[in-house]
């Protein structure tokens, strides 16, 4: 047999996926942060006229009275924000849990019946681009309690990426695949389990990965509109720090709810390559 | 290698593996791709399709493997065991080489016990040891084949359907797995129907070759190929196979005019 001389082009591909500490991998975000500060120091102090300026206190004073400050009153200090943004993230991770069961199935179905697929696809976009302000009130009137409320909110908010995503994914499988598969007299279930839903995954985390952003904003959307009794999302709070002009709490929480954000996406990308990444390369050109 | 090998002559000339009695395929925009057409390959033949592009070779394969329906006349294959070897690897991106070269015989609901145990027969068929737990973005072309080959091969197929399954490979690539393609039809002894553009290829590995004319695809000439098995790369370079090639050359260029 003349396998030996025969080697693998790509094995090194594999080292190069391995974790590794490399400088240009943290050096550009601390330049772009160090650039946000430096910007968000000349708005505070001199580019906004004097007496607008206790709109946007400067970085600082969003430390020592945001973030320094554990607990005082009711309302201010870290304490309160962390307890209402822990609201909103579990707000936004049932939310984003319901997202996923329905957008998958839906994705899943109308992958299987065009005709489905064609009823339901621009209703879908619809939604996507409905403004939740204005559904509010139905909202409102049709269902009870203020967590059904916000959950509807973040699956109204969330669900378009993970439909569409899914959807193009197992849609994508190569026809010869599919035909492999037809040769063997394969059954609609093992199609969809051995072939689809694979080949779909790396577009599902794609869309995995925006719907839980999503999800994130949706959460806070639901505080704004849906709140009752004393607990209350970070949304709510952010409203009320809005409204007694308490410049650092309310820019601290608006940081807290950015990395909630951040944190989520994040999780999902660790997930994906987790999953599919010893076998799926992103391509960049270079 | 355990077993005898069987070569083409000592074969059984009982049923035929897969015949084909005149049929013919129109499409529905009324392209005839396949007119008339009639042979039958017996196990221990390798029979191979040369042809212009689009004159309905393909076609050919997916009517004997039913993924395409004939429109008319009839022709039978084995059932039983049918192995098709694509034009692309067609590997699933997900799995390992193990896990590929396994997926048929999982589809055939095939328990693990014994599934694990002609997977790597299979492997090792094709000269895959010690890559098994490779991805397949990490192998080369060839040896995407390979295991394609050896996904094929783990049922042991009695009827083998080639559908131009090296087209996309170098030429060094390509020789060397006609040779090792050759190695396992003399081993496995099944009927193979191969389709290629590529007359030496054709030649080299075929007990018989027929040319296609295209629109509609027809069978012009069949030439039955001499040599015996085992054929080695010097073959290549014999008169008489340089003959056969210029005349096969000669049928397919009379039939592009």
């Amino acid at each position: 047999m003349s396998t030996s001389t025969e080697t693998p082009i790509s094995s090194e591909l594999n080292q190069e996926s391995v974790d590794r500490f490399r400088f240009s991998d943290y050096f550009g975000p601390a330049v772009v942060f160090g650039f946000f500060i430096a910007v968000w120091y000349l708005l505070a102090n001199v580019i906004l006229p004097q007496q607008k300026r206790f709109l946007l206190p400067s970085p600082h004073s969003v430390l020592t009275e945001g973030f320094f400050v554990w607990h005082s009153g009711t309302r201010r200090g870290l304490y309160p924000i962390l307890m209402s943004l822990w609201d909103s993230a579990k707000i936004a991770l049932i939310g984003l849990l319901l997202t996923i069961i329905i957008g998958m199935s839906l994705a899943i179905f109308m992958s299987s019946r065009r005709w489905f697929e064609r009823a339901t696809w621009p209703y879908l976009v619809a939604i996507q681009s409905a403004p939740i302000l204005a559904l509010t009130p139905l909202i409102r009137a049709l269902i009870d309690g203020s967590t059904k409320q916000r959950l509807l909110v973040v699956v109204l908010i969330a669900i378009f990426p993970i439909v569409s995503n899914t959807l193009f994914g197992l849609l994508s499988a190569d026809k010869s695949q599919h035909e492999l598969f037809t040769l063997h007299n394969t059954s609609r279930w093992t199609r969809l389990t051995k072939l689809q839903i694979p080949s779909a995954l790396p577009n599902i985390f794609v869309g995995l990965r925006i719907s839980a952003g999503l999800a994130v904003i949706g959460a806070v959307v639901g505080d704004f509109y849906f709140r009752e009794g004393g607990v209350v999302g970070i949304g709510a709070q952010i409203d009320v720090y809005r409204a007694r002009l308490w410049g650092p709490e309310l820019i601290t929480a608006i940081i807290l709810a950015s990395l909630l954000g951040l944190v989520v996406f994040l999780i999902f990308g660790w997930i994906a390559k987790k999953v599919i990444g010893k076998w799926h390369i992103t391509t960049r050109g270079n | 290698m355990e077993t005898q090998p069987v070569t083409p002559d000592q074969s059984t000339k009982s049923t035929p593996a897969l015949s084909f009695n005149s049929v013919s395929k129109t499409f529905p925009d009324g392209t005839r791709a396949l007119d008339d057409i009639s042979f039958s390959i017996e196990p221990g033949e390798f029979v191979t399709v040369v042809g212009p592009s689009g004159c309905g070779k393909s076609t050919l394969l997916r009517i004997a493997s039913h993924l395409e329906e004939c429109s008319s006349g009839h022709y039978t294959i084995d059932e039983s065991s049918i192995g098709y070897v694509f034009q692309d690897a067609t590997l699933m991106p997900w799995r390992t080489v193990q896990r590929n070269v396994e997926l048929i015989a999982e589809l055939h609901k095939i328990d693990k016990e014994t599934r694990s145990r002609l997977v790597q027969d299979a492997i090792s068929l094709v000269g895959l040891s010690g890559f098994e737990e490779k991805y397949p973005r990490q192998l080369s072309g060839g040896m995407k084949m390979r295991a394609s080959l050896a996904r094929s091969l783990v049922l042991k197929p009695k009827v083998f359907l080639f559908d131009e399954p090296f087209g996309a490979l170098d030429e060094i690539t390509r020789e060397r797995l006609n040779d090792e393609l050759l190695r396992l039809f003399q081993h496995e002894g099944f009927a193979g129907l191969f389709i290629t553009h590529s007359i030496s290829e054709a030649v080299y590995m075929s007990t018989r070759v027929m040319v296609m004319s295209a629109r509609p695809g027809r069978i012009t000439h069949t030439f039955e190929i001499p040599f015996a098995f085992p054929r080695t790369h010097d073959l290549r370079y014999e008169p008489e196979f340089a003959r056969i090639c210029g005349e096969i050359s000669h049928a397919l260029r009379g039939e592009q005019q």
